[in-house]
């Protein structure tokens, strides 16, 4: 045990590091995958056909691709036309795979909102926009804070996938020590805890936001 | 005809092969309330929400003070300014107090500042008898009151007309008689009505016209006596004939 916790101090510059980038990583890819989710969302329930099925396409495509295959694609493929460095590919990568899931959870949401609010709001005069921002969107948006952070932790632990195309995240760092040190069975222990002690700030955060959404009943 | 607020011509609406609106013209003066009865599934409340385009007309037209209603979202949304809609299961928005509930849409579509909004939406919450409940989300007020809020919420735009679509019928009894109250005020001060409800006694009272609809087409109509005591057409005779038995199977069971 004593020998353990020497392991898991020693290493704790190193991990740090791996760390950082792990959070940059899945800071990145959940901005750009709810931004992407939200336009594949307005194409999807767009009233032109051409654009809803561009939609279900994308969909389709994304979800029926390994993200390993997907990041190798983006990284050895984009590579060889326009150099991108592994970080780059990474969050591109990560960040498609997630809209996917975004936009199916948004779509949700939308849903879940009855009809009788929309017709309430444009009943007023209040035009599409308005609508949306100050009635559904809000509305919606509790409805989908638990699956938001569920997305979120996926894409966390997603995000260890990066180290195979050689970004130094979390993961690789664990690689590369355990490789060194031929110990794989403390090293990939602690960097499993630090994947643990993120995910579990994560939760207690989206609880804390769930209640103080209960609050206003 | 310049008096009319409402005039509708040759109004008609199906779903695919049914026909639930068969070439109805309809009128509502200015300061009218007109009720509208009927069986379920003759198409009140389709003529009602005709009426500020929330269903779209399959033929025929839709005229609010002269202004035509064409199904573009500029149209739509001017007319509705000026058209307040109360619904059967209230639509209040649940995440906003009473209060924004009402503020809401004159910032968004009249653009009054805040201030200016927040005064009228007291004002009104005072009218409707809710002044204590500002603050209130709609999840932590009875049925009555989210009605109440409901209508002071139409009202904060300033409209010419008020419909009604089934005020009462998702309240619990003894909460159906503090909405008619506030719907009797406003048709006092002179608000042009027009109102879908089973509330017989609410349409004798207030009505200035009872309209019947049976099958898609207007039936029967004319002042509350003529319609509900002496209607001349087989549908309007056979609708009282229903009626009275409904209301002989109430007071049985009020007996009981």
């Amino acid at each position: 045990m004593n020998d353990f916790i020497d392991a898991f101090v020693s290493s704790i510059p190193i991990f740090t590091q791996g760390l950082l980038n792990t959070l940059t990583l899945t800071g990145l890819t959940l901005f750009f995958s709810v931004f992407l989710g939200l336009i594949v969302l307005a194409l999807k329930v767009s009233k032109y056909r051409v654009l809803n099925w561009i939609a279900s396409t994308y969909l389709a495509i994304v979800r029926g691709i390994p993200l390993i295959a997907l990041l190798f694609v983006i990284y050895f493929g984009i590579v060889s036309i326009i150099r991108v460095d592994a970080f780059t590919a990474a969050t591109i990568g990560l960040s498609i795979h997630s809209s996917a899931y975004m936009a199916e959870i948004f779509r949700s949401g939308l849903s879940s909102v009855p009809k009788g609010q929309t017709e309430a709001a444009r009943s007023l005069g209040m035009n599409k926009l308005a609508t949306l921002r100050k009635v559904v969107g809000p509305q919606a948006l509790r409805v989908v804070i638990p699956a938001l952070v569920n997305q979120s932790i996926i894409a966390l632990k997603d995000s260890s996938v990066a180290a195979f195309i050689t970004v130094e995240e979390l993961f690789l760092t664990s690689q590369r020590i355990a490789a060194a040190t031929f110990e794989p069975l403390t090293y990939y222990t602690i960097v499993s805890l630090y994947y643990l002690v993120v995910v579990g700030v994560m939760t207690i955060f989206a609880h804390r936001v769930e209640r103080h959404y209960e609050k206003r009943g | 005809m310049t008096e009319s607020r409402v005039r509708i011509r040759a109004a008609e609406k199906r779903f695919g092969d049914n026909v639930v609106l068969n070439k109805i013209d309809f009128d509502v003066g200015k300061g009218e309330v007109a009720v509208l009865i009927g069986p379920s599934g003759a198409g009140k409340s389709t003529l009602l929400r005709c009426i500020n385009g929330l269903e779209r007309l399959t033929a025929g037209s839709v005229e609010i003070d002269g202004e035509q209603l064409e199904y573009k979202e500029k149209s739509l949304n001017h007319i509705r300014e000026q058209v307040g809609m109360v619904f059967q299961q209230f639509n209040l928005f649940p995440h906003l107090t009473a209060l924004e509930n009402i503020t809401l849409a004159p910032q968004m579509v009249s653009k009054k500042t805040a201030k200016e909004a927040k005064e009228k939406g007291i004002a009104l919450l005072e009218s409707v008898g809710l002044a204590d409940k500002i603050n209130a989300y709609p999840s932590s007020l009875s049925g009555g009151q989210q009605q109440r809020v409901a209508i002071a919420r139409a009202l904060a735009m300033d409209p010419k007309l008020m419909l009604f679509d089934e005020p009462t019928s998702a309240l619990d009894p003894e909460l159906v008689g503090e909405v008619l109250q506030v719907m009797r005020k406003l048709a006092d001060e002179g608000m042009t009505m027009v109102v879908v409800t089973h509330e017989m006694r609410f349409a004798r009272q207030v009505a200035d016209r009872v309209v019947l609809l049976s099958d898609g087409v207007i039936a029967e109509q004319g002042t509350p006596e003529e319609v509900l005591d002496h209607p001349t057409s087989t549908r309007g005779m056979s609708f009282l004939t229903q009626l009275q038995a409904e209301l002989k199977d109430m007071e049985e069971d009020e007996n009981k």
